[in-house]
Order: structure tokens, then C-alpha cells, then sequence
């Protein structure tokens, strides 16, 4: 039997951003912590893998019309928790585990999910004493739900597609009150503090009798004393004052990383949860692409400012999708771990390594913090079956998760569309090209950077202005004397049909001079810190607040200051960049806000951290929608992200470097960014930090035509990068890459629209096309735009040639530059030269262009349309356009 | 000529031989030739004019009343308007303005006001010829006269020089004879004096006035301590009596004396003061050599300053040598900073409110285009920036009737662009 027989596909998505102060040309690991550094990734990881503790009370079971109920108790400390099984309309499962009883209640994530999902009913197929098999909606989609331990499997006829629990990595942390470190007083006092505890725990481990606080029975046991029934109180006492000295030492209460401390006054928190995948061979790529299937510390997803990132690491990044996708041959799945309702909480990812045929993926969520942890020789059937087994790992929430379960790669998009929206539609301009620079410095600047492209006859539609526009740092205004008069400069831009990007940050300058800064402390709708006081940090403008953009109230102010009496100075064609949103505290712990740091009701940072930056491009855009009376399309790039942020605009990876090997990785990022729902992403042509000679200059620009957010950007203190300043040789050839791009927008439009409409990504891996062509799946320096056009951009300093691999039995495909034919499936060899960008269109397709190549898009918005249409042997294949 | 290629009872063929098309699709506004060939061809006025058909083509704009131009035909009929007489927008509803009249109008004052700078520079810029060729002329008579006296500085150096060394040989031979006569009245003086010391010294070791140094009394003594050890031993103090237990004074001062006469001898005597003859040779010596060092001085200062003037000429100062009138002359601007240019030597920056200067660059060459090198000024090697490059400068020259700073800017991190106007750079009347 082959031992590998289908293969796993994952993504996640971990970005980071940015410009931070230190002065090390690599980041600084030891200013972000690994698992082992976070207490609760630590303990989590800590639990092996073995008999589940939990068992599933078979007799609590509850079936309505929109999902199932029972009880998993914890035999162990006794304390019940709620399983609530649903199935979801599209062919999905969702499952939710919380305390029966929270002492208070837990996060669940709001506003991610567009709307509560619709449900299907579930039936009761069989049952007996120690399971009970439930059907889905799908003709022959199963769950069996095992009770001791307990278990869930979910089967497709007789195939097993996926289990939970089965490693038994269930692990809850119920809230608890803080004993304090006064044991003494626990054994002989019966305060009231121990009173609530024990009421808590009582009710809890006895099934809905008397939650009612002091109805205290005499013969309720806590359920320390429970466990040592047998012994004598002396010896519970002694063990429970060891089991305070351990809960200390993991620092469940508090813990210390460099000068930062956390305190938790929830104490531990932490979730986490098993999947095995039988069949899926561990094969996984990741934003700046892991493999899941290396060693190491878990993938993790927590939102960080990672100066100058590197490649091929786990650590967090500036944004994070919690989302894992399983492809084989006959099958794909998604995982979509989400803290919702109520409270995010998500986490770090990680995960491991592997052990013969198994592999297992941690992930852990922070957000709470996620984690993907890894393996246990775990072997479902036989041995030479291929598994994959992925635990989830998140600091605080509760546990829910969507089980996607396909069969094809599209139903999954659709699926994770259904849940969390799909890419906004993006206005045209916002898909040619976009020229940025920290910082174009006035406006004398601005105007010879425009006029450049006219000069040398390259299209550009958009100019950026970054931070050093601002009036020392304060968003929404302008520098007085570098900019005095930014009216006449958007004026200026508007006459060429050009459109203007500044950036506003989330960090406010602490300055009573500053009307934002103002009205947010005059609001109150600063983040508060641990005691109550307004939460301060370190940014650019020095010390900084930050907008609690999880309150509503407060985004709708903030969406407010972008009208045109509010924000000084800006017309209809400025559009907006949020940056630093993760949030970056250049002082904060990992460069980020304290976890301990409150938020709206009370919620701390902790819980969902990775909803910042999504709360912040989600108030600017709704700003956007509103200054125009809900008739334009708004446009905003932002650098931190999560599950839902492709309803709100454009993502970038941060910041890069000029660096062949950046460039390399732009197309597996940008690939898993669209697999994960947000298509509108891209790399920094050129790359930020560090100057690229002319030759990876050329083949960014070539390689960021045929990327779906197309923008060059540089840093600070490297020189000049205008497309025209490297000879005309290297001029020419960048001009023929955007114009590439220009003639090709009607195509990118018509993808957008459908990802729009569907979720379907705009550019794909090539196994999206073909899920069954197994030479597919580990490709990820080619990939696809839609379903029509095959990129294989040249990568490689010096390259000669490539070799393209063309995928469809029977098919064929044209080269768009010679209209050669070639048949599939092959590997074709190209001889490229620096002015070759191999791009092929499928037999088959039809792909609309405008010829007429202007200055900027809305310039050829009257142009006629060209539809190159490309045959197929076969019959039509139905294309749309 | 082309218009023969354009003849509408034939086939077409691109003008870059790409294709054969047939008549007909010369000029339908879809291209088909990648030359662009088969469009915008005017037949009648025989030059470039249509639609934005075809990338990379020409539309021509006669502008009437004002300069015809040559604009991209990817701007025709792109809603902006790019030619003043309207023309490259016929189709797109966009309606523009015949400005071509106000244009020609703004352009010719333009022309004019150029001129008239021109023509007020002009002479300017010959007067600063001619003051240019003065001073050089100046400073060439100047180098020769520096030459000269350079020769005759050096024949008199020569002179003084031996002068001085022959002095300097007198004042030594005086100053031997003096040391020498002054030692031998020392060496009879000393003699007597030493048996004077001696005996004292053997009264003063004999403590017991025996007549005779014995080793106890040796041992008595600290300064006798050969080894440092703290304490004279016997043997030590045998060793100092050369073996025997006791010395008599004849003994003392024959054998044992010189052992020890470092321990008790005081220092020599200085030598006396030169007499008044000797002093004199010897002030004379030192008057030469005076006049020596001087006129080596003076020989310095005349080679720095013809090195300096030999580099001055040997400089770039233009074609005219009209920029010399800047050497050595600073210019400021203060915008953010304080700016000071000085030409052919540094550039640099401090803040308004004072402190340090910030070195942005030192004279590296003029570095306009091939045709005008001229036309811009090249500093290099500043001050290094942190985590970048060194600071450097270019400065653009503009024609103008004073010589000032107009505008600074930063276009990268540490790379500084000024504006310069000065009357140096004026055309001459036939490049207007």
C-alpha cells in the first residue's frame, strides 16, 4: 500500500508588518516568546495525548430542530461542560464546548461570523449505552459521538474523515476563584471565598441541582477533597496546598516575560482540542510558508509586530486566520477554530513534528492565543495509513469550531464564505497600480512623482503618503509646512485621474492640544489598563493611546472623522492605509498591547487581541462608506488581519525586505491569504527594508503585475526606487510590466466580482483547479489567477529559464505573449530573458482586456474591451466573464 | 517617401515589415501592426495624429498660437486634456478648451522673462568672464611673483643656513673650551675634597674609636645593606671588609672606599655659568639660527601659497573659469535647517537654534548631463547617517541675476538637492 496516499493542505496565515526601532538587520527572537515562554501554551503542551478524562453524560442529551446538547463531564475534577453540536447549512458541522456553569461567562467572538449560521436538523440513527450515531443533512454524512472517553467522528458512508478527541486532548480550564496563596486558612476557615468555590464546583459536578448560591448541602464535597476521598483530611489538605504551589509555579495567576507582567485575575483560562485527519498526509504551507510538518514551537497565531521577519519560522505575525485546510485527492476539509459567541479568543498555532506516518499540527490561539501542537503515534486502521492529527490551543474562550467538510475545494470556499463574508469588492483603481514611499515628502514632491509617470509614460493610479505627512504624527492632519495645502495637491492628482492613500494609525498622541486625542479621552473610549486609567504605550508620536475599537460606539465616532469636515483637508479621491494595528506598542510586551489591558465590557486584551486590527479597517471602511452617503466602494489597506477582515479591504505582508528569496515567498503568502478568504493581498514591490538592484526590481514589478494588491513601497532610509530612475533599459521593462497589469484589469475586476459573490480565491494554488492531480499540491512557485490564467513569474537572480508545469489531462494551454499552444499535461521549460513574465491562458476561456493602456485606470474606463478567446479540444467549459 | 506606403489601392504592410494588412484597416482605430504603423498616419498633412488604438504611438497636436507637440496616443481621449487646441479629445465627451492662444501668450512672456534674465545675465555673466580672467591673470602674476621670491627665499636660506652653521660652530668650540678648563680645575678640587670625606666618613663608621672599622660597626650601618634585606649581616659586612674583621683607616681609603663611595659621595658640582666672551659667541650662534628658521618659514608660507594657487588655476571653474567668483564664498538658506553652500568646498547643515554643524558633503565634482556638466554640482562624503549612508549633495545651478540658494529638499534619506541661482550658468544668445 502506498504509504502516501493524499496530502494535507493547510493555511494559516500569520503576517507581520512593520517598522520598529531597533537597529538589528533580523528580529530580535528574544522579544517574542515561544511556547514554552507562555504559561499556558506550556501546560497545554505539557498534556499528553491518552485517555480522554472527559466523559459524554448520554442521558443529558438534548436534540431540537437546531442542534444537539449534552454534558461532557471531567471525571477528574468533576466539573461538566456543554457540548452543542449543529449542522450547518452547506454542509458543515459546528461545535461548541463551554463550562455547564462558567462563574462568569466566557469571550465567544462577535462580528466575525456575518450572521448567526443557519442550522439543519440532526437525527438520532442509533443509539446505545455507549454511543449515539446522529445524520446530517447530507445524503451520507455521519457523526458518532463515543461517550467514554468521548469522542466524535464524522463519516462519509463508511469512510472516517475526521475525529475529535480522539487523542484525548480535550482540555478545559473552568474559571475558578483564586485561592490565594494563604493555605493555611483553606483547611480550618469556611470563608465565603471558599463558600463560592465550592458552590460553584457542587453545582457543577451534580447536574443543574441547586445553582442557587449558599444552598450548600452539608455533604457536598469540593472536589479536592473528592479525589482523595479516601484518605485523611490531613492528606487532602497536604495535596491541595501542593496543587496551589503548582498552580503558582505555572503562573496561572500571574506571569513575568522580560520586564512585562501579566496578571490574570481569571486565572487559567486556557482550551484546547484534538483533530485527527486519517488518510491526509501532513504537508503544509503557511503564510510566510511553514511546513506544519517541521519540528519546533506550534504555529502560533497572535498578532505581533515582527520587526523584520523571517522566513520559514513559525513565530506570529502581523495577522492570522485560524483556519486549516486538508486537501486530497478525493476530498478537502477545513478547520475553522473560532472563539465565538461571545468572546474571541483565539490563539497561537504551533505544531510539530512528525512520527512515521502520523503528524500532528498544535495550534494555539491566543486571541486568545491558538496553538497547533503535534503528534502522537496515533494510527487509525492500519499503520501505513498516512494521519494527520492538529490540536488547537487558545488562552482563554470557549471552544468552537467549524468542521468544513467539502468534498470539493470550492464547497470549502463557499463554506468559509457562508461563515465569515466574502473579499469586499474592491473599486477598480484599487486594483492597478499603487506607488508608495516612506515618505514622499511635500507636496513638490508628490507632483513630480505624478508627473514622472507621465513622463515616462507608465500608468499609475495611486500615490501614498506614510507617516511623515502627519503634523508630528497626529493622524488626520497634515504637516503644515510640508504640506500645506493638501486640497490643491488631491486636485492636482484628480486631474489626471489619480487617487491619493494617506495612512491613519490606531495609536492616538497623548497631546491636549489635539482635537482626536481630545475627544477620544473626552468619550472615554481609550482602552483602559488593569486598573481603570486610560491605557498608554510608545509609538511613532511618542506616547500614545489606544481607541477601543471593539467598543461600537467608539467606531462609529472614529468612522465619523473621515468625512470632510472632520478630516481637514481630504476630497473624494483619498483613501486610507491603517497601519501599526496589531496594535504595535513599541514598549508593550512582544511589542504589543499588556494582555491585561480592558476592553469594552470588561473583556481584557487577552481575549481578543486578534480582533483589533480587524475592528480597526472595519470602522475606517465603514468611515469610507458613510463621507460618501453609502455610494462609494471604500479602500483600505491594513496590516493586521483575522477571519472576516477580507470584508473591509486589502491586506499586505508587512514589511519585507529586497531580498530574491521575498520575493520568492510573495506567492505562497499571498496564495494561503486567498485560500483563507482574503484575496485582496500583496507583497511590497521592490521590498521595504534594504534597496534591490535593477534586475529584482524588474522581476518584482513583474511578479506584483500578476498579484492581486500591486504596490511598491520602500523604507525610509533607502535611496530613490521611482520606476524611472534605473536607465531606460529597466524603465522599459517595468513599463511593460504595468502595462501588462492595466490591460488585464477588466480580468482582475470580473475575479474580484466573483470572489465577491462567492469567496472563490482570486489567485489559487494549482490543486484548487485540479484536486486531483497529485503533482499539483506541492507547488507554490506557479499558481493561478481564476481559472483561466496559469503565472509562473521568474523568481530566480539570473534566471535563464523556468519550467512551468501545466496541469489538465486533455487540456491545453496558451502562452498569452505568442499564443503557442502546449499541450497538458506537461512540464514545459521556458528560456525567459529579463523582459519574460510566463503567463499562460487555459484552452477553453475567454479573458476580457482593454488594449489601450492609459495613465491611470479611470482613463480607460471608455476604452473598448478585448476578449481574447482561447480554444479548447473540448467543448466549451462554460467560462463567465 | 512614406506617403508612398500609404497607398489605398494596395495592401498595407506595417512599416516594421510585421504584417500585410489590407487597406482597409489602416486607420479603424484597432491596431493591428505592433509599430503602430497602421494608424494615426495622416496622409494629408503627413504626420502623426488618431486614436489611442495602438500603444507606444505619437498623436501630434498642431496647437495653433502656441508650441505643436508630440503627446503619447495613450492620452487621446482619455478625459484629460493635453493639448491645448482640444484635439486629443474628440471622443470622450470631455469638453476642453482651445487654450492655446493664452498658452502661446503665457509661454512667449515666459520666453520673454527668460530672455530678459538671459539678457541681464549676459553681460553679467561676461563681466564675471572678464573678472574671472582678471583674477587669473592676477593670480597667475601672482604665482610667478611667488616663484620668484620663492627662488630668492631659497638662496638666502642657503646663505643664512651657513651663516648659522658656521656660528653654530664657534659658539660649540667656545663652549668645549669653557667646559674643558672648568673640569680641570674640578678633577685637583675633587681629589682633595674626596680624602676630606673619607677620613670624616671613617671617624664617623668607627663609632667605637677604636682606629679600626670592625664588622659589628659595619653591620651598625642600614645604608651598607647590599641585598635590601633589611639587616647588614656578618657575612655582608665581612664581604664589605674584604674579608677581614677590621680596617684601618689606610686600608679604608685604598681598598674599601670605592666599595662604598656611592652610599656617601654627594652629587658633582655644577658646572658655572659661561663668561661674558663665551656667552657672546655663543648668543651670536643662536641670532643665525633665528634668521635661518625664519626665512625657512617664510619659504613655507610663499610654497603653501603657490601650491594653493597652482590648485586654485589648475580647478574647474567653468568653461570661462565664471564660477570662480563663488570659490570661497558661502551661500544660505534656512528652511527646516540652516543650510550653507559653499561651492567647491562643503555643504552643510545646522539647527536654527544653533549648535553643531552637520557635514552634508565635501567637493566632489561638477556632475550635470553630458551636454551641460555645468548644470549641477556634486558633494560627497558627508557625515554617515545612522543605519544609512554617508550624506551627499547635489546642487542644481539656475540662471538667475543674483547668486542665491532658492530651495532645499531631501528627495532620499540624507541625499540633499539644492537649487543655486546665479548669473554664471546664462546662455549665450544663440542657445535661447
Amino acid at each position: 500500500m502506498a504509504p502516501v496516499s493524499e496530502r494535507l493542505r493547510w493555511l494559516f496565515l500569520a503576517w507581520i508588518i512593520s517598522m520598529c526601532i531597533t537597529t538589528t538587520q533580523c528580529v530580535d527572537r528574544s522579544n517574542f516568546k515561544t511556547c514554552n515562554q507562555s504559561a499556558f501554551c506550556k501546560r497545554q503542551r505539557s498534556v499528553t495525548p491518552g485517555n480522554s478524562p472527559y466523559r459524554a453524560l448520554l442521558d443529558t442529551l438534548e436534540l431540537n430542530e437546531n442542534s444537539m446538547k449534552l454534558q461532557l463531564l471531567n471525571k477528574v475534577n468533576k466539573v461538566p461542560l456543554l457540548l452543542e453540536v449543529s449542522g450547518l447549512e452547506g454542509n458543515m458541522v459546528r461545535l461548541r464546548i463551554n463550562e455547564l456553569k462558567p462563574l462568569k461567562p466566557r469571550y465567544e467572538v462577535p462580528d466575525v461570523l456575518v450572521k448567526e449560521p443557519r442550522t439543519v436538523p440532526l437525527a438520532v440513527v442509533s443509539r446505545d449505552e455507549g454511543s449515539v450515531e446522529v445524520s446530517l443533512s447530507s445524503p451520507d454524512h455521519r457523526l458518532v459521538l463515543t461517550a467514554e472517553p468521548f469522542r466524535l467522528d464524522v463519516l462519509a458512508g463508511r469512510e472516517l474523515l475526521l475525529s475529535v478527541n480522539s487523542r484525548g486532548l480535550l482540555v478545559f480550564e473552568h474559571l475558578r476563584q483564586r485561592k490565594d496563596t494563604f493555605t493555611a486558612k483553606v483547611s480550618s476557615a469556611v470563608g465565603s471565598m471558599w463558600d463560592t468555590i465550592r458552590n460553584v464546583f457542587s453545582s457543577a459536578s451534580k447536574k443543574e441541582e441547586s445553582s442557587e448560591e449558599g444552598e450548600e448541602k452539608a455533604d457536598d464535597t469540593d472536589p479536592t477533597a473528592e479525589q482523595t476521598d479516601d484518605n485523611k483530611a490531613e492528606d487532602g489538605e497536604a495535596e491541595k496546598v501542593k496543587e496551589e504551589e503548582e498552580e503558582n509555579e505555572e503562573g496561572m495567576w500571574e506571569e513575568t516575560f522580560k520586564t512585562h507582567t501579566d496578571s490574570k485575575p481569571n486565572g487559567p483560562t486556557s482550551i484546547s482540542l484534538d483533530f485527527s485527519l486519517p488518510g491526509v498526509e501532513n504537508c503544509l504551507t503557511r503564510a510566510p510558508a511553514v511546513s506544519l510538518c517541521s519540528s519546533g514551537d506550534p504555529y502560533r497565531l497572535f498578532n505581533l509586530d515582527v520587526f523584520q521577519y523571517e522566513l520559514h519560522n513559525p513565530m506570529a505575525l502581523y495577522g492570522a486566520v485560524p483556519l486549516l485546510l486538508a486537501h486530497s485527492p478525493r476530498r478537502t476539509l477545513g478547520i475553522f477554530w473560532l472563539k465565538l459567541p461571545s468572546e474571541p479568543g483565539w490563539a497561537e498555532t504551533w505544531q510539530g513534528e512528525e512520527f512515521g506516518n502520523s503528524h500532528q499540527l498544535l495550534l494555539h490561539s491566543w486571541f486568545n492565543e491558538t496553538v497547533l501542537g503535534k503528534v502522537l503515534d496515533y494510527v487509525q486502521g492500519s499503520s501505513e495509513e498516512p494521519q494527520t492529527d492538529v490540536r488547537w490551543i487558545s488562552e482563554s474562550g470557549i471552544i468552537d469550531a467549524f468542521i468544513l467538510l467539502g468534498p470539493k475545494p470550492t464547497d470549502i470556499f463557499h463554506q468559509y464564505a457562508s461563515l465569515t463574508g466574502t473579499q469586499a469588492f474592491p473599486p477598480l483603481f484599487s486594483l492597478a497600480y499603487h506607488q508608495c514611499r516612506w515618505n514622499y515628502n511635500d507636496e513638490e514632491d508628490v507632483r513630480s512623482v505624478d508627473s514622472g509617470f507621465d513622463l515616462h509614460d507608465i500608468p499609475c493610479d495611486v500615490i501614498w503618503l506614510d507617516i511623515e505627512h502627519t503634523d508630528g504624527k497626529r493622524y488626520f492632519t497634515w504637516d503644515p509646512n510640508k504640506f500645506p495645502s493638501p486640497r490643491d495637491m488631491l486636485q492636482g492628482l484628480q486631474s489626471k485621474k489619480r487617487k491619493m492613500v494617506t495612512i491613519v494609525d490606531p495609536h492616538i498622541k497623548v497631546d491636549s492640544d489635539y482635537k482626536i486625542h481630545k475627544e477620544v479621552r473626552s468619550h472615554g473610549y481609550y482602552t483602559k489598563t488593569k486598573d481603570g486609567s486610560d491605557y498608554e504605550g510608545w509609538c511613532w508620536p511618542g506616547t500614545a493611546g489606544y481607541p477601543d475599537f471593539t467598543d461600537p460606539e467608539m467606531r462609529s465616532w472614529w468612522a465619523s472623522m473621515f468625512s470632510y469636515d472632520q478630516y481637514e483637508g481630504s476630497t473624494e479621491n483619498l483613501y486610507i492605509w491603517n497601519d501599526m494595528n496589531e496594535p504595535s506598542v513599541f514598549n508593550g510586551p512582544e511589542v504589543t498591547m499588556h494582555k491585561d489591558a480592558v476592553h469594552k465590557g470588561g473583556w481584557e486584551n487577552r481575549d481578543l487581541h486578534n480582533l483589533y486590527g480587524f475592528y480597526v479597517q472595519m470602522a475606517t471602511a465603514e468611515g469610507q462608506v458613510h463621507r460618501s452617503g453609502g455610494t462609494e466602494r471604500p479602500f483600505v489597506l491594513t496590516r493586521a488581519f483575522f477571519a472576516g477582515s477580507q470584508r473591509y479591504g486589502a491586506v499586505w505582508t508587512g514589511d519585507n525586505a529586497a531580498e530574491w528569496d521575498h520575493l520568492r515567498i510573495s506567492i505562497p503568502m499571498c496564495m494561503s491569504l486567498g485560500l483563507a478568504g482574503i484575496s485582496f493581498a500583496g507583497a511590497d514591490v521592490g521590498g521595504f527594508f534594504k534597496s534591490p538592484d535593477p534586475s529584482l526590481l524588474v522581476r518584482w514589478f513583474q511578479t506584483g503585475a500578476y498579484q492581486p494588491f500591486f504596490r511598491s513601497h520602500a523604507h525610509l532610509d533607502t535611496p530613490r526606487r521611482e520606476p524611472w530612475l534605473f536607465g531606460d533599459e529597466n524603465t522599459r521593462l517595468i513599463r511593460e510590466a504595468v502595462r501588462q497589469r492595466y490591460a488585464l484589469l477588466p480580468f482582475w475586476y470580473t475575479l474580484f466580482y466573483q470572489a465577491y459573490r462567492t469567496g472563490e480565491p482570486v489567485m489559487r494554488p494549482l490543486w484548487v483547479e485540479y484536486p486531483t492531480d497529485v503533482s499539483t499540491f506541492a507547488i507554490d512557485d506557479e499558481y493561478m489567477l481564476g481559472g483561466a490564467l496559469l503565472v509562473h513569474p521568474v523568481t530566480e537572480e539570473g534566471a535563464r529559464g523556468v519550467t512551468a508545469y501545466l496541469p489538465g489531462k486533455g487540456e491545453v494551454w496558451y502562452d498569452v505573449h505568442t499564443y503557442q499552444k502546449h499541450i497538458a499535461p506537461q512540464n514545459l521549460y521556458i528560456p525567459v530573458t529579463m523582459s519574460s513574465i510566463p503567463v499562460f491562458q487555459r484552452g477553453g476561456t475567454i479573458i476580457p482586456r482593454k488594449d489601450r493602456v492609459r495613465r491611470s485606470s479611470e482613463c480607460m474606463a471608455g476604452d473598448p474591451y478585448t476578449l481574447y478567446v482561447a480554444l479548447s479540444p473540448q467543448v466549451h467549459t462554460g467560462d463567465r466573464v | 517617401s512614406d506617403r508612398q506606403l500609404y497607398d489605398e489601392t494596395k495592401q498595407f504592410t506595417c512599416l516594421d515589415k510585421s504584417k500585410i494588412i489590407p487597406f482597409g484597416r489602416v486607420n479603424d482605430d484597432y491596431c493591428d501592426c505592433s509599430d503602430g504603423s497602421d494608424k494615426y498616419f495622416d496622409i494629408s498633412f503627413l504626420h502623426y495624429t488618431g486614436t489611442a488604438a495602438c500603444p507606444n504611438g505619437k498623436f501630434h497636436c498642431t496647437n495653433a498660437g502656441c508650441r505643436p507637440v508630440n503627446v503619447p496616443s495613450s492620452r487621446v481621449n482619455d478625459g484629460i486634456c493635453d493639448c491645448c487646441d482640444a484635439t486629443d479629445e474628440y471622443t470622450s465627451g470631455t469638453v476642453c478648451a482651445n487654450t492655446c492662444k493664452e498658452l502661446g501668450k503665457k509661454e512667449r512672456e515666459t520666453l520673454k522673462q527668460l530672455a530678459k534674465v538671459v539678457k541681464a545675465g549676459l553681460p553679467m555673466k561676461e563681466h564675471l568672464i572678464e573678472e574671472a580672467r582678471k583674477t587669473r591673470e592676477e593670480k597667475k602674476r601672482k604665482l610667478e611673483k611667488l616663484q620668484e621670491s620663492q627662488r630668492a627665499l631659497e638662496s638666502e636660506a642657503e646663505a643664512r643656513r651657513r651663516t648659522k652653521e658656521e656660528a653654530e660652530a664657534l659658539g660649540q668650540e667656545a663652549k668645549e673650551k669653557h667646559r674643558s678648563a672648568w673640569n680641570e680645575l674640578q678633577v685637583a678640587k675633587r681629589k682633595e675634597q674626596e680624602s676630606q670625606h673619607v677620613a670624616k666618613l671613617f671617624v664617623e663608621l668607627d663609632s667605637d674609636h677604636s682606629g679600626v672599622i670592625s664588622a659589628p660597626e659595619v653591620q651598625a650601618r642600614p645604608e651598607l645593606d647590599g641585598d635590601a634585606d633589611g639587616t647588614v649581616t656578618e657575612t655582608e659586612a665581612r664581604a664589605i671588609l674584604g674579608g677581614t674583621v677590621g680596617v684601618d683607616l689606610k686600608t679604608f681609603q685604598d681598598n674599601i672606599w670605592h666599595k662604598i663611595k656611592d652610599k656617601y659621595m654627594s652629587a658633582p658640582v655644577q658646572v658655572p655659568d659661561f663668561d661674558e666672551t663665551t656667552q657672546a659667541v655663543i648668543d651670536a650662534a643662536e641670532e643665525t639660527r633665528d634668521d635661518y628658521r625664519l626665512t625657512e618659514k617664510h619659504l613655507y608660507q610663499i610654497k603653501e601659497d603657490i601650491r594653493k594657487l597652482e590648485e586654485e588655476l589648475s580647478m574647474d571653474f567653468g568653461p570661462h573659469h565664471e564660477f570662480v567668483f563663488m570659490h570661497r564664498e558661502c551661500y544660505e538658506i534656512t528652511n527646516e535647517y540652516v543650510y550653507k553652500i559653499c561651492p567647491f568646498h562643503k555643504v552643510t547643515q545646522k539647527s536654527k537654534q544653533g549648535g553643531m554643524e552637520t557635514l552634508l558633503g565635501v567637493w566632489g565634482s561638477w556632475a550635470g548631463s553630458e551636454e551641460n556638466k555645468y548644470s549641477m554640482m556634486k558633494f560627497e562624503d558627508g557625515a554617515p547617517c545612522w543605519q544609512g549612508p554617508y550624506r551627499s549633495v547635489q546642487v542644481k545651478l539656475l540662471c538667475g541675476e543674483q547668486t542665491a540658494v532658492m530651495s532645499s529638499a531631501e528627495p532620499s534619506r540624507c541625499e540633499y538637492l539644492f537649487e543655486l541661482q546665479t548669473p554664471a550658468p546664462a546662455l549665450k544668445h544663440g542657445e535661447l
